[in-house]
């Protein structure tokens, strides 16, 4: 099973088709709703996230005295920051998006330009998810959006997901999403 | 005038259990799922996170998704019983909740998107009262997240584009394009409570009210019983799979429910419920002590 972790190994990307398994470790940004808006729109960001990786997440975490507990954390649906998307993907050289559900056309396409892989992760699972947190290394827009959609910034180990869009823009959801319709229209003919 | 304390603590104590703790019926249909899956599929990969999920959050006292949702509090009270103090305490446990972590800051001002860090806002959290035939207060409280309550829809029959008809042949293909429509947006594998008839707001209340339903159960109504079956069967060979990666695990469960409606109306109201129905409930009595918990 490949490993992809920030810095990220562009041939290693390169590699990898829909449908594998993988391994990520190290550095994550969260971004939602806001946070993607923000962005696309122009708003400043106070941390270089070029060639990183963002996960599509609003966490739940807790203050205990000067520390940050991450209690819950799991994907969002993707689908929500499709028209931001290919715009911080150009922008900030991002290499990895993590999220659930897929996206559609525009970032399929901006996946295949500028060179981004999707990651697709089970959905809800956040206790599981929220172990592979090992360190808190910081948040952003903290006092704007608040905790839950705040940019968060993670450190990630043994974190499994599965490539659902890969570096040529293949989409594991585009295939499920058509033979689904064939299906669909003879149930409703029958 | 009842003693707060009690009925704040045993609220709270249903939150906890809501949030962390998914109910039996609804884990067991998740591990039937699981062994419908090939093995060393996406589908069978997805449902093994998630079992795994379900065993942490419960040993770990920690909410087993994020998205802790709308809360949605039915209770059924005595007669005479003051609903105005059992709200106040219901507002006050939940505060509570969210300051130790069982509900996540999830409630934001429409308009200047400020979010409020109690979760107690204007109709949150959402209850309801009605009142029963018993000496003791039946609480049942449902979360639902976001992303499953996005890919909800009401359909109002006739609809040209799906050549569906007002007859239940007609709220087949309602249900079925729904699901289709949904992929895995909603965390597949989903649970769809179904209303026909009413108008556009009873419609959803009633499709929610079906998630109080054990998964196990069938309509009483025979002809919504055989469409309940015939759902799951055709959802299974739509082949969305959890999370829309493919796979027969689609749908866990579907619950349809009936009320009237006007001669000129026919909706089709879906909502859909994700992998995580987070349903409990517990019966108070007349000081706010448990007497028994449900589900």
């Amino acid at each position: 099973m490949k490993t992809l972790q920030y810095p990220f190994n562009e041939t290693i990307l390169k590699s990898l088709q829909i449908g594998e398994e993988v391994v990520v470790n190290g550095r994550l940004y969260t971004g939602r709703d806001r946070v993607h808006k923000y962005i696309a729109q122009g708003g400043l960001i106070h941390v270089d996230i070029k060639n990183s990786a963002i996960f599509h997440c609003g966490p739940l975490v807790v203050k205990n005295g000067d520390k940050w507990n991450v209690l819950a954390l799991g994907p969002t649906t993707s689908l929500r920051h499709e028209s931001y998307m290919p715009i911080i993907i150009e922008k900030y050289k991002i290499k990895l998006i993590l999220g659930k559900g897929g996206m559609g056309e525009i970032t399929r396409n901006a996946c295949r330009q500028y060179g981004c892989v999707y990651l697709q992760l089970p959905g809800g699972a956040a206790a599981f998810l929220a172990e592979k947190v090992k360190k808190v290394n910081g948040v952003y827009f903290l006092k704007e959006f608040g905790t839950t959609e705040a940019m968060w910034d993670f450190m990630v180990e043994d974190l499994h997901a599965i490539v659902a869009i890969d570096y040529r823009g293949r989409s594991i959801f585009k295939k499920v999403q058509i033979s689904s319709h064939k299906k669909l229209k003879q149930l409703i003919s029958e | 005038m009842m003693k707060s304390a009690h009925w704040v603590r045993n609220l709270g104590e249903l939150i906890r259990r809501t949030s962390t703790d998914l109910p039996a019926d609804v884990e067991l249909s998740i591990r039937k799922a699981l062994h419908n899956e090939k093995r060393g599929s996406h589908a069978a990969w997805i449902l093994s996170t998630i079992l795994q999920n379900i065993i942490l959050s419960r040993k770990k006292n920690v909410p087993l998704c994020q998205d802790t949702g709308t809360l949605i509090f039915y209770f059924s009270v005595p007669v005479g019983f003051d609903t105005n103090a059992l709200a106040a305490c219901t507002r006050e446990a939940v505060a509570d909740a969210t300051q130790k972590g069982f509900l996540r800051q999830n409630t934001i001002d429409a308009i200047t998107g400020e979010s409020f860090s109690t979760n107690i806002a204007p109709s949150s959290p959402v209850l309801c009262f009605q009142q029963g035939a018993r000496k003791t207060v039946d609480v049942r409280l449902v979360m639902k997240g976001g992303g499953s309550e996005n890919v909800s829809i009401q359909y109002s029959l006739p609809d040209e584009n799906l050549r569906a008809g007002r007859d239940i042949e007609g709220v087949r293909k309602c249900i079925l394009d729904a699901i289709w429509k949904a992929q895995g947006n909603g965390c597949a594998p989903g649970i769809l409570g179904i209303c026909v008839g009413g108008d556009r707001s009873s419609g959803y209340w009633h499709a929610k009210e079906q998630f109080l339903r054990k998964l196990g159960d069938k309509s009483e109504v025979k002809i919504l019983a055989k469409l309940e079956e015939n759902i799951m069967k055709d959802a299974r060979k739509l082949g969305i799979g959890p999370m829309g990666i493919g796979g027969q695990s689609t749908l866990l469960g579907v619950k349809i429910g009936a009320i009237s409606r006007l001669p000129a109306s026919y909706f089709v109201t879906i909502s859909y419920m994700c992998w995580a129905l987070r349903r409990r409930g517990v019966l108070l009595g007349p000081e706010g002590g448990v007497q028994r918990w449900l589900y």
